[in-house]
């Protein structure tokens, strides 16, 4: 089945997400989808999967234009896309997950279903329990299962966005050759979206370039990582600029820290933090490393041990107590964890300003916001909804919240869905923090980020928590294998 | 013997209108929508489809006129939450507190009249059983539809692809709508369904269980107790209709207790209030949780759904195709 | 939510749709009363009277105090669910917080002995007082057990007409008998003082200015009313920033239930000179109509529950004068309320541009046990 697009526009507002795309893919391939955050691909993936309607342009299968409206007209002219963050239900068993959605009558045929599951689910080796609830997997697995979904509904398009953010090099293994088997084997096209150079350099036969709404061109793998990163960026990127920081005092310590989460529980642990020191946490979601993050700052309280803050025992003691003890935390979701979504710039800063009296100072809380405007670049005035701003100047306005001088800094993930100019802003506003003396300890799916930036990295799997030894030459791929819970030999060279 | 039988007998006939109440709640909050104007629209459809069965000498048709009014006010809680984006909690308050003064109004000239009643239908042979006979099998035809209810709701919601589209829709609007669902006719539809249950709730208080309309209704407060019911029963239709039974056993045991000490009779009435609030603080503190994690490994699977307390995820929120 | 056009143009499609709801709602009301067999014309007539207009103009001072003895209690509750309503709290339990006001406040009426003016100031203190703890009740059951304010609001209400209602036919009965409806007529003492020819209490107008003036001001100005505010619109968020998500949302339904139970006393000292079952009289539930009516803009309040109090001051005269029910004024109040409320959906609707559901807080009444969460402060 052969796929073109035609001249795909689509805006929203003032942004150009997808300008005047033209791509044509042909079956038996796997195509990489290349580009950095913001610059258009899941745009281009949603309207082809049928979530977006094209503002402009055609869908072309097999020769003749096609439309269609909605996900299930999508997968009815056989393309079907595989969300990052899969869209099942929950509460619904993988079988239940399978069944939902495949056309049939009233009463579904679970017994043919169940063998339809075991034979796909065998072919590509996943190993999935089909009496297993969705709440209960990985997002690996919940991968794997959609999937086979989308497989055994016939798709013979199938696009995967950001697949390997959040899994372990095993599971990354698994779907690659999942993926190789589909394409060369069935005669599926695939289509890799993602802004890791890397894996599309080791499974993809193709690339197509997007820059800025704009298709920059399309190549035939392989070709140099320079190319690439010259296609993406249109110029060469300079890694950032490592720069070690003096040591200081031990700011934050906890001995035999037991923390009991829904899903795993972390026992007798024992860690030591730095000011001046970065330290990453790698993991599998729900491997434990946001029990560690949240009890650090008091949102969790811990089932057993200790919790010290620049001396203080701090373990059961309130979100407050720990934020007056000048500690900075920044949620992952930005306005469901940290921004009051209806309150204006102006209205956040006052809140947060410790010299505010019990009569607000309107004047010094406008003096404030524009101060902290200018100087974190925020594109918004003092009197803008904070949700009316873009998630970069969103980030910007929660850094800027934040105690000037913190003695340490809880953050999870840090430059979530931002683009890379946004997130190198963000690494050096920390890393200037850091110079100064703030320890901070911070979380990401994105291994390349704790890679970089980490004095340290501590690896979590179901619970149990290791320190990679010498984190400053761990690779991506060594922390990859780290998080699915292999021990690395490493070789050592005389 | 007999007298236990006739005392559960009443327990399953008393609480009939509330467990009715309570699965046609659940419907509708499986789909993500909350009607809170329970109380207010069972005493409508009471006055409703007593008003129309005493006109036209059919308690049935009652019963129809009650469910139709039942589910437009269902549906006005519905089209104002999905198409005009209000508040379902702004919109349920109004509705309960003008349902109530409605049917209070309209009905000032019906209180303490006779009416039709639905007809009571003793079942042969089952009705002999021992215990269980007068417990489940003499009852009137209402109480026989409850069960129906109870189980046709479970087997809708779990057995059938149906079952699945609507869990999904109050689950995860987004995979629903993947999944080719129209979310907003889904929600309308099983909003509808449960307003029709909850105006044959209101409809069986005046045509079976107390019948006749009285000025204040008898049945007021028994809308709250419903809502409270649903989060008591996971939102499972088993787990709902034992929460139903149990509540209207305690609130007898409670009659019971007073009736041969010598505590005040207000205290009775109070049972209701501290139960509820007893069942909430239970449910939210995680007990019942904590009960699936104890249970045996084999039996949780089978037991994960019945024994889940978490509301449906997208309860109370809009969907935006985007 | 900028529309687009003039603002004189927004502005008048506003009054505009506002007086066009006022208008329907009548028409429905008419509906109403002709499907009871009565004649609309008569009932408004008689409403028109009861409120206190005379046939051959000006106002009768008698009925027309009725109305402002209405006002009082409505606006006192209204002015305090301002303060809840800006937290995003439903205290659907602010008629049982008048309850225990009132209660409070006829137990210092029945048991204290004070000269006239000490007495009363005692009194109305109690009933503030009985009507906060009987709200931070509820705020409890909410932050340290989970049960959402709607549930705890209807569980209390209950329980609080079920405990006045024990009081009233037991231990505050008389000895030679009396009757259920209410207890015996508290001493002339204890209660508030009418001024001459108007029969309305100075000390009471005087306590719902000062009090509508104080709220107002508190939640525009300090730093709890902006606190307040942001918990309305995110409590998960305004947590993370440092504000004491759950102490505020005790403190905010205290400051409201305190304001009912002076409502409450209100009642017992003035209007009814005695306690008795629901004594509240709707009158909370019809606070709550208020508010939804005017959101958080404080200055709307008094206006609208004066129009609200004059509505059910001129229901009474239904039930004498045509042997109505005087549920017809909720009627009447209910639909105006539903229809401003669809209205401002379907003037969403043709802007076209999406206008985000009015936030309740939490979306729904179920609750959302979360293991995780220590101490809110």
């Amino acid at each position: 089945m052969s796929v073109e697009l035609r001249e795909i526009h689509k805006t929203f507002g003032p942004v150009h997400a997808n300008d005047g795309i033209s791509l044509r893919l042909e079956d038996g391939r796997i195509y990489g989808i290349l580009g950095e955050n913001g610059a258009g691909k899941s745009t281009l993936m949603k309207i082809l999967s049928g979530f977006y309607l094209a503002d402009a342009g055609q869908i072309v299968i097999d020769g003749r234009v096609t439309h269609y409206d909605t996900p299930l007209g999508a997968i009815r002219a056989g393309i079907g896309m595989l969300q990052q963050d899969p869209l099942d239900v929950a509460p619904f068993s993988v079988l239940e997950n399978f069944v939902y959605g495949y056309p049939g009558g009233a009463l579904p045929d679970w017994s043919a279903a169940r063998a339809r599951f075991r034979e796909l689910d065998e072919r590509f080796s996943f190993g999935l329990n089909p009496d297993a609830y969705v709440e209960q997997l990985t997002i690996g697995q919940r991968q794997q299962l959609e999937i086979l979904r989308l497989i055994a509904l016939g798709v013979r398009v199938l696009i995967l966005d950001e697949p390997t953010t959040g899994i372990s090099a095993e599971q990354k293994e698994v779907l690659f050759n999942a993926l190789k088997r589909l394409a060369h084997q069935d005669g599926l096209t695939v289509l890799f979206v993602s802004h890791k150079l890397e894996d599309v350099l080791d499974l993809c036969d193709a690339a197509a370039v997007l820059r800025q709404g704009k298709l920059i061109g399309t190549v035939d793998l392989p070709v140099t990582t320079g190319q690439l990163v010259a296609m993406m960026f249109g110029q060469e990127l300079s890694p950032a600029a490592r720069v070690d920081a003096p040591l200081g005092q031990v700011v934050l310590e906890t001995r035999r820290l037991t923390l009991v989460g829904p899903r795993v529980t972390v026992q007798n642990l024992d860690f030591q933090l730095r000011a001046g020191e970065v330290v990453g946490l790698a993991g599998l979601d729900g491997s434990g490393q946001e029990l560690l993050m949240r009890a650090c700052v008091g949102l969790l309280r811990p089932q057993g041990g200790q919790i010290i803050i620049k001396g203080t025992p701090c373990e059961g003691l309130p979100y407050r107590a720990f934020l007056a003890q000048n500690v900075g935390f920044g949620a992952a979701g930005r306005l469901e964890e940290g921004l009051v979504s209806g309150l204006t710039l102006m209205e956040h800063f006052a809140l947060t300003d410790p010299t505010q009296g019990g009569w607000i100072d309107w004047e010094r809380a406008r003096r404030l916001t524009e101060e902290r405007i200018r100087h974190y670049n925020i594109y918004g005035r003092p009197d803008s909804p904070v949700e009316t701003l873009s998630g970069g100047n969103q980030q910007r306005v929660l850094m800027a919240l934040m105690p000037d001088h913190p003695c340490l800094l809880v953050l999870e993930h840090p430059t979530r869905g931002l683009d890379v100019e946004s997130a190198r802003w963000i690494w050096e506003q920390l890393l200037a923090r850091r110079q100064e003396g703030t320890a901070i300890l911070f979380t990401s799916a994105d291994l390349e980020e704790i890679v970089t930036y980490s004095d340290r990295i501590l690896v979590f799997y179901a619970g149990q928590v290791t320190e990679v030894p010498d984190s400053r030459t761990t690779t991506v791929d060594e922390l990859g294998h780290l998080i699915g819970g292999h021990r690395l030999e490493r070789e050592t060279h005389a | 013997m007999d007298e236990l039988a006739n005392v559960l007998g009443s327990i399953v006939s008393n609480a009939t209108p509330l467990v009715i109440a309570s699965i046609g709640e659940t419907i509708t909050e499986r789909v993500g929508v909350v009607n809170l104007s329970l109380d207010g629209s069972i005493a409508l459809a009471a006055m409703v489809g007593f008003v129309t069965a005493y006109a036209s000498g059919s308690a049935v048709l009652g019963i129809l006129a009650g469910m139709i009014a039942a589910m437009l006010i269902a549906l006005l809680i519905a089209v104002a939450n999905i198409r005009l984006k209000q508040d379902q909690v702004a919109v349920g308050f109004v509705l309960t507190l003008l349902a109530a003064d409605l049917a209070q109004f309209l009905g000032q000239g019906y209180t303490r009249v006779p009416g039709p009643t639905v007809p009571t239908v003793r079942i042969p042979v089952l009705a002999d059983l021992p215990l269980l006979g007068q417990m489940l099998f003499n009852h009137n035809l209402l109480v026989y539809l409850s069960f129906f209810l109870i189980f046709g709701m479970w087997f809708l919601m779990y057995r059938t692809r149906y079952g699945l589209e609507l869990r999904a829709v109050g689950e995860r609007p987004a995979t629903a709508f993947a999944r080719g669902a129209n979310v907003s006719r889904v929600r309308y539809l099983y909003t509808a369904v449960g307003g029709l249950l909850i105006g044959l709730a209101g409809a069986s208080y005046a045509l079976a269980i107390k019948p006749g309309w009285a000025n204040p209704p008898v049945m007021r407060g028994d809308g709250w107790i419903a809502l409270a019911i649903v989060i008591f029963g996971g939102w499972h239709p088993f787990r709902v209709a034992f929460g139903a039974y149990l509540f209207t056993g305690l609130r007898a045991l409670a009659s019971v207790i007073q009736q041969s000490t010598d505590l005040p009779l207000v205290l009775v009435n109070a049972v209701p209030w501290v139960l509820m609030i007893l069942t909430l603080l239970m449910v939210s503190s995680g007990t019942v949780e904590r009960l699936l994690r104890v249970t045996p490994k084999r039996l949780q699977g089978a037991l994960r759904n019945v024994l889940r307390s978490k509301p449906p995820a997208a309860l109370g929120a809009q969907f935006e195709r985007e | 939510m900028n529309a687009p056009g003039p603002f004189a143009l927004r502005r008048f499609m506003g009054v505009a749709l506002a007086l066009g709801a006022v208008i329907v709602s009548l028409l429905l009301t008419a509906l109403v009363i002709l499907a009871v067999g009565a004649s609309p014309g008569e009932v408004f007539q008689k409403v028109w009277e009861g409120i206190g207009f005379l046939p051959q103009g000006g106002l009768d001072a008698g009925r027309f105090a009725g109305v402002v003895n209405f006002w009082i209690p409505l606006a006192l509750v209204s002015t305090g669910l301002l303060i809840t309503f800006t937290a995003g709290l439903w205290n659907i339990g602010v008629e049982g917080q008048m309850m225990f006001g009132a209660v409070f406040a006829s137990w210092i009426a029945r048991e204290v002995m004070l000269p006239g003016p000490l007495l009363v100031t005692v009194e109305l203190i109690a009933a503030a007082f009985g009507g906060a703890l009987w709200a931070a009740l509820v705020g409890l059951l909410k932050t340290r057990g989970g049960v959402h304010e709607i549930f705890g609001g209807v569980a209390l209400n209950n329980l609080a007409n079920i405990f006045a209602i024990y009081l009233i036919s037991a231990p505050w009965q008389p000895p030679e008998g009396g009757s259920a409806h209410s207890t015996p007529p508290f001493r002339s003492e204890a209660l508030l003082v009418p001024m001459e020819g108007f029969p309305v209490s100075l000390a009471a107008l005087a306590l719902v200015v000062v009090g509508f003036l104080v709220v107002a001001i508190a939640l525009r100005g300090t730093r709890w009313g902006l606190e307040l505010k942001a918990i309305g619109k995110s409590d998960r968020s305004a947590l993370l920033l440092g504000v004491a998500t759950h102490r505020n949302a005790v403190l905010a339904l205290a400051a409201c239930g305190a304001l009912a139970g002076l409502a409450g006393g209100f009642r017992v000292l003035f209007t009814y000179a005695s306690l008795r079952p629901l004594v509240s009289g709707g009158i909370g539930f019809l606070g709550l109509l208020v508010v939804l009516l005017t959101g958080t803009r404080a200055v709307w309040v008094p206006p609208v529950s004066f129009f609200f109090a004059a509505i059910l001051a001129g229901s009474t005269r239904l039930k004498i004068a045509l042997q109505l029910d005087q549920s017809l004024a909720g009627v009447v109040q209910g639909i105006l309320v539903l229809l401003v409320i669809l209205s401002n959906g379907v003037r969403g609707r043709l802007r076209s541009v999406a206008v985000p559901p009015a936030r309740s807080a939490g979306a729904s009444p179920a609750p959302q046990p979360s293991a995780e969460e220590v101490a809110h402060g």
